[in-house]
């Protein structure tokens, strides 16, 4: 058996199913890191003392990410717009630089990350590092199922492009919606951690 | 694809192009009134409201809410409620004075 609606809109929602199956998994993935952001928030208020970002953490390089991360998001949408126009060759390469960008984010990160391990900086230091810990781990695991997703839909995936090319496109389409939910969550997380 | 549509889909790109800029210009100022070191209540309101913004332009327009169907946005209304109690749970947290010493 076929499954139903991956092209054609169905009549009673007016959208493919994926479009709202991923929606619906994106509503439960703001819970998610809802319930953490509300935890960041009780423990800093709830703290004697809490560290600025900028004293504990590195801004330029958070500052560089975010660029990352935004563009990622940018050459994301335009691979969808490519498929869109029929260009193919486009996608590729749009898409190849959305990895390439989730790679160069999680690469920054490592850096961060082994720099504060270095001076002895693990979770278990104080709240706030346990917190951004926890944040920006749990967003960095969400990079790397993106960058799964995407080279798969970069790589052996898109052999759906010759055979059902609006199936295709809608793959990439939600594959964004979740990817954007990535950056959008980042860009929450930038302020919140480094500059508050 | 008829003409028409890609015609539509390069305006889409243009807009795409447009949000980048504004994000990249909002990120700057963010991170520029962060090294002023305001006042707590004045930062952080400076910071989420920017955020807000990003967030809202990435929203609307890389994830297509501006023109997206209804039940779409019935999902969306009803996990921004759940959201907005997760976020005043620490506030009842704080009014509870038996766990205040």
């Amino acid at each position: 058996m076929q499954i139903p609606y991956t092209v054609q809109l169905r009549s009673d929602t007016g959208l493919f199913n994926a479009k709202l199956g991923v929606w619906l998994f994106l509503a439960s993935e703001v819970m998610l890191f809802g319930a953490l952001f509300s935890s960041y928030v009780l423990l800093r208020v709830g703290a004697d003392h809490w560290p600025h970002g900028w004293e504990e953490l590195n801004i330029p390089l958070a500052t560089l990410n975010t660029v990352v991360l935004i563009s990622s998001s940018v050459t994301m949408v335009m691979s969808w717009a490519s498929l869109k126009m029929s260009n193919f060759k486009k996608y590729k390469l749009y898409m190849g630089l959305t990895i390439l960008c989730a790679l160069i984010f999680l690469v920054v990160k490592a850096f961060e990350y082994g720099h504060k391990f270095e001076i002895g900086h693990y979770p278990s230091y104080n709240t706030f590092l346990a917190i951004y810990f926890t944040l920006t781990g749990l967003h960095g695991l969400h990079v790397i199922g993106g960058i799964v997703l995407n080279t798969y839909l970069w790589g052996p995936g898109s052999y759906m492009w010759k055979t059902e090319p609006e199936r295709f496109t809608n793959r990439v389409e939600v594959a964004g919606l979740y990817w954007h939910f990535v950056d959008l969550v980042w860009i929450f997380l930038f302020p919140v951690l480094y500059l508050l | 694809m008829s003409e028409a549509h890609a015609e539509d889909i390069k305006k889409h790109v243009r807009t795409y192009i447009m949000v980048f800029v504004v994000l990249l210009a909002l990120t700057i100022v963010t991170v520029a009134v962060s090294t002023l070191h305001l006042s707590t209540v004045a930062a952080v309101s400076v910071a989420l409201i920017i955020a807000v913004i990003k967030g809202s332009l990435v929203a609307s327009y890389f994830m297509h809410l501006i023109s997206e169907k209804k039940l779409i946005y019935a999902v969306l209304v009803l996990t921004v409620v759940f959201f907005v109690g997760l976020m005043f749970l620490p506030v009842g947290a704080f009014s509870d004075k038996v766990a205040l010493p």
